[in-house]
């Protein structure tokens, strides 16, 4: 019998080089660089646990490196829950092998066995009360070699940092107003700038008088490359007093049309398509469908809606550029920044700087560009761009409307023997540096433009896009996933949280709640009746319990029950919701359970859980970004509400530790399930099935209507 | 352009600035305050929020000249990290957040919210906060650290 030669995680494959994640630092510390971002999750805390575990130093020993392009791993883009599972596992083995490493020196300069030396905070010591450390030994230990296959790692047993609620690092520094954005980040000699963007979706500025811009005080230059125009200013208050005028002395194309925001349906299903078949099972022994159900979803385009506008800032120096970017991404903004700049990636230098949290694809790479283009006029002065609140609700990504049709042959007896689910949506990331083009914004308005990158969707292999999570992970006996990814794009659509998980996830468990409703049958029951994965019942059963399920019936409350996999390949997750249905619906009560494997931090998982869960009840309740046929009209807060303080339901998480399964990411498990189980409660509470987002009043009305 | 005289985090400053200049412009960019952060320039996030004559204010939406001779408190004059408010060692204790860029505007919300009310419900806290946006979902978690940090100055 022969095993399978062990492998290096994915990361380390691409950045194999121990000392570009790990270096023992002249005071004391050791320093560690992932190449995976800090936007709100908590990510540079877990890391900072598993190197400190690894290498048995204190955390506080442990500092976390900013990702830059010009010393970070390239770890691509931290998105998709993944940076614990790549980032993590490489640092779990890099910092195994680099104890390794240093445990044989030691061993050769003390005289004693390898196996007789123990570390404690950086201290090597062994019998006779020999010691050393990982300091003393620093200069050498080369770590200018490659990571190897086969480095061990501590048994989940002997782990004393990982797997614990530790204290986030960056949360003091948050509290007490130290500067950690970049929003609060003053260069020296720094500029502001700012671009001129249309109001009329896909309109090309044509002709722009600068005469009275040119007249307020303060301004630098004004920048115009063919459609891209903007200032650059002293103050932020000057780049707005020129942006104003300058806006009154633009002419701008006709734009194009946008499509009739009450008819997404129609809309998505009367585009030309690429049609991918995602997954067929066929039963082996075909049961006679006696009835067909079919039935239509439809997820609305959602806002990123951070907090904070996107901002960013950039210096010049001869033909080479430094950058500052809450990016997610800094190697790939790189990439595309070159093709724009025509300049080799080497002349540009991308370094990330924390933003707020963006939620997927927003306006941060956008904005980088827009920044890099004005500072060419700024003489070398360092510009910073931040966009106003309107353009971030108007011109950065959206996450992709979804129409979702499913068909469910069931027999005499209700059982589902077919499932057709069929998604047409535009696709769900057109991330930069992927392609032969750039995805940013300013590179379609610049001479010489590049044509806006329409969407595409990851492949199924990386958890799909618009098909994301749309093979039933139930066990049912036949199905064909079919998705519509559409090659028109008059709203633009990226990476949002979940990508299509949350419109699929709606809608199959929308349907098995309608299917286990029509035989009678207790929903929960239903689900693990179809379930085999003992995971996936284990979240189930666990949220059951502790919602109670299923609590007495009580007039104006629902209760229902959402269930998912991220992916199919991460994050189990099920959640229990108590809503109370009067006028509005009013979600009362989250109660979910979560296993995510090894959960590195679990109040750092619970903390992801909850978060995602309370964003699941505001897109479900309130959100979908609104236009009419030329603009985008969804450009403020009061247009574009979000789940105040009032609203937001209590949450309630259990975790179902596995220490000795490896990890992954927690993000993005909650907004499915929770999705479901909120429809599911409405129909319980109601009676009616609300299958068009959000559920609003208007939408339970519209539904009752058809209903009856 | 005018002097404009008035007290920031205790001590008593003047400023020459446009009277219709906004208060978080002369914050961020004059005076080195970037804990009041900007979020819509609306007033309807609450990001910017700082407290004026005791009472939580959007200070993007508020010109200089109604500052002049009024008390400002920004989040860098509620605490230190050697001397912190007990709202910002509740957020601590809480881990109330994640990204956090909302967060000085609701620690400024919360202390208004104490000065007037030092033993608010649960319901009283949500209120106090409608006027700011936080898009993590932290919500909860922020709720309970204000709980918290009321239950100690009460117990001091």
């Amino acid at each position: 019998m022969s095993f399978p030669a062990p492998k290096l995680p994915v990361s380390l494959v691409a950045n194999p080089r121990l000392s570009s994640w790990v270096k023992f630092t002249g005071d004391g510390r050791v320093a560690i660089s992932p190449g995976k971002v800090e936007i709100g999750q908590g990510i540079v805390t877990a890391l900072a646990q598993i190197a400190a575990d690894e290498l048995d130093v204190d955390i506080s020993k442990v500092e976390m490196m900013r990702a830059s392009t010009a010393a970070s791993p390239n770890e691509g883009v931290t998105s998709g829950s993944l940076s614990i599972q790549q980032s993590g596992r490489a640092l779990r083995h890099v910092c195994a092998e680099v104890r390794q490493r240093f445990l044989l020196a030691a061993s050769e300069r003390l005289g004693v066995d390898e196996a007789l030396l123990d570390v404690d905070d950086g201290t090597i010591s062994g019998p006779g009360n020999v010691r050393t450390s990982y300091w003393e030994l620093a200069g050498d230990v080369s770590l200018d070699h490659d990571a190897t296959p086969g480095a061990t790692a501590k048994l989940a047993t002997r782990r004393a940092v990982a797997g614990h609620s530790v204290r986030r690092v960056d949360i003091p520094d948050k509290v007490f107003a130290q500067p950690r954005f970049i929003h609060d980040r003053a260069l020296p000699g720094l500029l502001h700038g700012r671009v001129l963007r249309p109001d009329i979706s896909g309109a090309r500025l044509i002709a722009l008088d600068e005469t009275a811009a040119r007249a307020i005080p303060g301004l630098v230059a004004i920048v115009r490359d063919d459609g891209f125009a903007g200032v650059v200013a002293e103050s932020e208050a000057a780049t707005e007093a020129a942006l104003k005028v300058l806006r009154k002395g633009a002419t701008w194309s006709a734009g194009e049309p946008l499509p009739d925001e009450d008819d997404l349906a129609g809309f998505l299903k009367s585009q030309p398509v690429e049609t991918t078949v995602i997954d067929t099972r066929t039963a082996a022994s075909p049961k006679q469908a006696v009835r067909t159900l079919r039935r239509q979803y439809i997820r609305p385009y959602i806002a990123h809606a951070s907090i904070a506008p996107s901002c960013a800032m950039a210096q010049w120096d001869g033909d080479r550029v430094h950058v500052w970017t809450h990016s997610q991404g800094v190697y790939l903004l790189r990439a595309d920044l070159a093709i724009v700049l025509k300049l080799p990636a080497e002349n540009i230098v991308v370094e990330h700087m924390e933003g707020a949290g963006c939620y997927g694809h927003n306006a941060a790479d956008d904005v980088a560009l827009d920044a890099v283009l004005l500072a060419k006029a700024a003489g070398g002065r360092p510009v910073r761009v931040q966009w106003s609140r309107h353009d971030e609700m108007s011109h950065a990504p959206f996450g992709a409307a979804m129409a979702i049709e499913i068909e469910a042959d069931l027999d005499a007896d209700h059982e589902i023997v077919g499932w057709r689910h069929a998604i047409w949506s535009n696709g769900h990331a057109a991330r930069p540096g992927r392609a032969a083009q750039p995805a940013l914004l300013a590179a379609t308005e610049i001479a010489n433009s590049y044509p806006r990158m329409i969407s595409t969707n990851p492949p199924a292999a990386n958890g799909g896009g618009g098909d994301r999570n749309s093979v039933p992970l139930y066990d049912l006996p036949a199905w064909t996933i079919t998705s519509h990814r559409l090659l028109t794009m008059p709203v633009r659509t990226s990476a949002l949280r979940t990508l299509g998980g949350q419109g699929n996830v709606f809608a199959i468990e929308s349907l098995l709640d309608e299917i286990a409703a029509l035989r009678g049958e207790d929903p929960v029951a239903f689900r693990l009746r179809h379930l085999r994965d003992e995971r996936a019942r284990d979240v189930i059963r666990a949220a059951a319990r502790r919602a109670q399920w299923k609590p007495q019936k009580q007039a104006g409350i629902g209760h229902g029950v959402g269930f998912a996999r991220y992916k199919n390949t991460g994050a189990y997750c099920a959640a229990i919701a108590e809503i109370e249905g009067a006028d509005d619906i009013r979600v009362k009560r989250l109660t979910l359970a979560v296993d995510v494997g090894e959960a590195i931090n679990p109040d750092g998982v619970v903390n992801q859980i909850e978060g995602g869960a309370i964003q699941a009840t505001s897109w479900v309740l309130k959100e979908r970004v609104r236009f009419d046929r030329s603009r985008i009209t969804s450009t403020s807060w009061t247009d574009y509400p979000i789940l105040t303080f009032s609203e937001v339901p209590a949450v309630d998480v259990e975790i179902i530790q596995r220490p000795e399964i490896e990890p992954v990411g927690a993000g993005e498990a909650a907004h499915g399930p929770v999705t479901g189980a909120i429809a599911n409660a409405v129909f319980d509470c109601l009676g009616v099935r609300v299958r068009d987002l959000p559920i609003t009043r208007d939408r339970i009305i519209a539904a009752m209507e058809l209903a009856s | 352009m005018p002097t404009l005289q008035f007290r920031l985090n205790g001590a008593v400053i003047a400023v020459d600035a446009d009277p219709d200049q906004m208060l978080l412009d002369v914050l961020r960019t004059r005076l080195g305050i970037t804990g009041a952060h900007f979020g819509c320039g609306a007033g309807e996030c609450g990001a910017c929020h700082v407290m004026v004559d005791g009472r939580a204010i959007a200070s993007c939406d508020m010109p200089m000249w109604s500052v002049a001779d009024k008390d400002v408190v920004t989040v860098e004059g509620l605490g230190t990290v050697e001397q912190p408010h007990p709202l910002q060692r509740a957020f601590i204790a809480e881990q109330a957040m994640q990204c956090g860029y909302c967060v000085s505007g609701i620690l400024i919300s919360a202390a208004a919210l104490l000065k007037r009310n030092p033993s608010p419900t649960e319901g009283e806290v949500r209120a106090a906060l409608d006027r700011n946006l936080c898009r993590c979902g932290s919500h909860n978690r922020m709720v309970r650290a204000v709980l918290r940090a009321a239950s100690e100055m009460a117990a001091s």
